[in-house]
């Protein structure tokens, strides 16, 4: 399906804008994204469930025209989980903030990995706690300026691709909102995916990141993700390795949590019984 | 018909109750005293196709039951001391947004780790006031293994009534006390489900709006009906709305809803209380001894004491125990904390110089004795 076949305002609170994000901000694209992904998945509003934790990414929940959830700082993954295992039936998708996930949540996110229930999480990464004015996060890494860090961020931040993949993440993707077809895509395949999956888009916040760490704007900051992501696997990997791969690390078949659970669980005691 | 008698120990009288109601969703992480109830509900409920889980912590598994609870499930989750502060957050969100879970915090030692092996009753008002913000909540115990099968069961029908967590303060002595219970027929006592909104699919459905029943039918994620749930200040649909007017009107509605409803809400039960001369309040397992206190009084001394005990802890019945306290000459409040609830009781009776406290805060129950001491002091008379 092209773009222009999808409507993707049939997914949008249009009463809930304007929205409050920056002039700038990534997450609208990251946003448009996703409504692409579902919408070339033919999804109905009714069979998406969107759960989101706090921050500004995760305000995402409130424009969306489906049964969704905007929770508490960190624990938009076990929300997920209790919506998951009560309705199967529902596509739970979870896109929340770098800080959300891994700083609060992360203990949350290296479960959710380790159960492969089938939810997609969707980091919507811009290395920054955006919402309480630009604290640092566990994705800032060494050196980025905060305002908790003003003289740099001392300690080394997740690579949460391997974080992810460590704790049996069954997809594993990261993209950028300059990618942004790539992005929609990426999600799409996360969301086809039966397991958990977990896709990093690098998102611009040039309201509190790009401030204080002279990145310009956000076009300057997109054109950083150009200039600064390559495929997997490129050949320019091998000239500059501080450069940053995009694509899908992992995409395999393991049995789903809920599904486990119902066969191995509930049909086996109520057969016997 | 033959009757299902158990000899079960006070978890299972509390599994029982849950099963009874329909629980059919628990999420818990292991903590003593209270990891009977989520062992015994991780192998029942599935024979009932309902579903359990183990999660990585207490707030991910009170994270767990609400989003379970939005999908349309009767949900549950169980926990002791460190795990229910942990939970706290959760408690507040599921207040907020309205959302039924029952919630077991049977308690044990604090603060902190402090005694995970022995009775206590230190969380009473941090199940009144654990979490932050102005709301009010449900909170229920009971003395007897037959009563907390009872009160379990009211516990999740009032969830769902009220839409609002609902917490059970059972303790670690009852928790482990074996009586027997008989189990009633399905329908002697009577289960509340979730008010459904009756709006078609389709057309525009207002979780938060109060319908002429004065109730706020619920939907679940799932059933056609989309809407949002968040722990912002909302509007009637769900939506933020940090208005002056709008958050007044929310957090009266979250007060008044269930302070409102205190003397309908309040399960108490006396024992020898239409001449007491002197009352004894207790709660849980204090109960009890509270009322072996009074039948020595009565049939050794012949001074009249009588008992109150409270199974609706919170919201306190302002007015049952000021009523109930009125005509005697004092009033013994006996609790497992350094006061609690008795700051309750002189903050609603007529006389509160008349409220005297009975407490142990030794990993011990309350002995009869102990209030017995307490009434001689009063009394000028012993046994
Ligand atoms: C328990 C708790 N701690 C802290 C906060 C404050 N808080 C709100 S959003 C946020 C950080 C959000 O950062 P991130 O998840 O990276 O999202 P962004 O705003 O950058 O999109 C924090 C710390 C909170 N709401 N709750
Ligand atoms: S502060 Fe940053 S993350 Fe938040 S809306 Fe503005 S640009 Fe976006």
């Amino acid at each position: 399906m092209s773009d222009t076949q999808i409507d993707i305002k049939k997914y949008l609170r249009t009463q809930f804008f304007p929205q409050m994000w920056c002039p700038g901000c990534g997450h609208g694209t990251v946003m448009g994204a996703l409504l692409r992904a579902i919408g070339d998945l033919g999804l109905d509003n009714d069979d998406v469930s969107v759960i989101s934790g706090i921050g500004c990414s995760s305000r995402i929940s409130g424009y969306l025209d489906f049964n969704t959830a905007h929770t508490m700082h960190g624990r938009a993954l076990p929300t997920a989980t209790g919506v998951k295992l009560a309705n199967p039936n529902l596509k739970v998708i979870v896109p929340f903030g770098d800080g959300d996930s891994t700083a609060i949540g992360g203990n949350h996110l290296i479960h959710a990995c380790r159960r492969n229930i089938d939810i997609t999480a969707i980091v919507m990464n811009n290395r920054i706690y955006g919402m309480t004015g630009g604290q640092y996060s566990p994705m800032s890494g060494p050196g980025v300026k905060a305002s908790t860090a003003p003289y740099g961020v001392p300690d080394r931040a997740f690579d949460l691709m391997e974080l992810v993949k460590g704790a049996g993440a069954t997809f594993v993707a990261r993209t950028t909102v300059y990618h942004a077809k790539e992005a929609q895509n990426t999600i799409k395949k996360a969301i086809e995916h039966k397991g958990f999956s977990v896709v990093e888009i690098l998102s611009q916040c040039p309201t509190q990141f790009g401030r204080k760490n002279k990145t310009g704007e956000a076009p300057q900051m997109m054109e950083w993700y150009k200039d600064n992501t390559v495929p997997m696997g490129s050949k320019k990997l091998e000239e500059n390795p501080d450069l940053i791969q995009r694509g899908i690390f992992v995409d395999e078949q393991v049995p789903e949590y809920c599904e486990v659970y119902q066969a191995n669980v509930i049909d086996k005691v109520m057969k016997k019984g | 018909m033959t009757k299902n008698i158990q000899f079960i120990p006070g978890s299972d009288a509390c599994i029982e109750g849950a099963l009874y109601a329909g629980c059919d969703f628990f999420a818990g992480y292991p903590i003593t005293p209270s990891s009977e109830v989520a062992e015994g509900l991780a192998a029942e409920l599935p024979k009932r196709g309902g579903k359990f889980i183990q999660m990585e912590d207490e707030i991910a598994s009170m994270a767990c039951v609400i989003g379970a609870a939005l999908a349309g499930k009767k949900v549950m989750t169980a926990t002791s001391g460190p795990g229910f502060s942990l939970k706290q957050e959760g408690i507040g969100y599921a207040c907020m947004t309205e959302t039924p879970c029952v919630i077991a915090n049977i308690q044990r030692g604090g603060p902190s780790t402090g005694n995970p092996t022995h009775v206590a009753q230190g969380d009473t008002m941090q199940a009144r006031w654990g979490s932050h913000g102005d709301h009010s909540i449900i909170a229920m115990t009971a003395s007897n293994l037959q009563d907390i099968f009872k009160i379990t069961v009211e516990a999740f029908n009032l969830a769902e009534q009220y839409r609002t967590p609902v917490i059970l303060m059972f303790d670690e002595a009852t928790q482990h006390l074996r009586e027997k219970v008989i189990i009633p027929e399905p329908g002697e006592i009577e289960v509340i489900d979730r008010i459904r909104t009756k709006i078609p699919v389709g057309e525009q459905y207002y979780p938060y709006r109060t319908d002429e029943n004065g109730q706020r039918p619920m939907s679940d994620f799932g059933a056609g009906h989309r809407f949002h749930v968040t722990g912002l200040h909302h509007n009637l649909l769900g939506f933020p709305d940090v208005s002056p007017e709008n958050v007044n009107a929310l957090i009266h509605h979250l007060v008044e809803k269930i302070d409102n409803k205190a003397n309908e809400l309040a399960r108490y039960k006396e024992y020898y209380m239409d001449d007491a001369d002197y009352v004894i309040v207790a709660y849980g397992t204090t109960t009890r001894s509270a009322i072996q206190a009074a039948e020595d009084y009565r049939n050794q001394l012949g001074v009249k004491v009588g008992v109150l005990e409270l199974q609706t802890v919170w919201p306190f019945a302002d007015d049952i125990v000021r009523e109930k306290c009125a005509n005697t000459k004092a009033v013994i409040v006996a609790e497992m904390n350094m006061g609690q609830i008795v700051n309750e009781v002189r903050r609603v009776v007529t006389q509160p110089e008349k409220v005297f406290f009975s407490n142990r805060v030794d990993n011990q129950i309350i002995k009869p004795g102990d209030i017995k001491a307490a009434l001689k002091m009063i009394t000028g008379k012993g046994v």
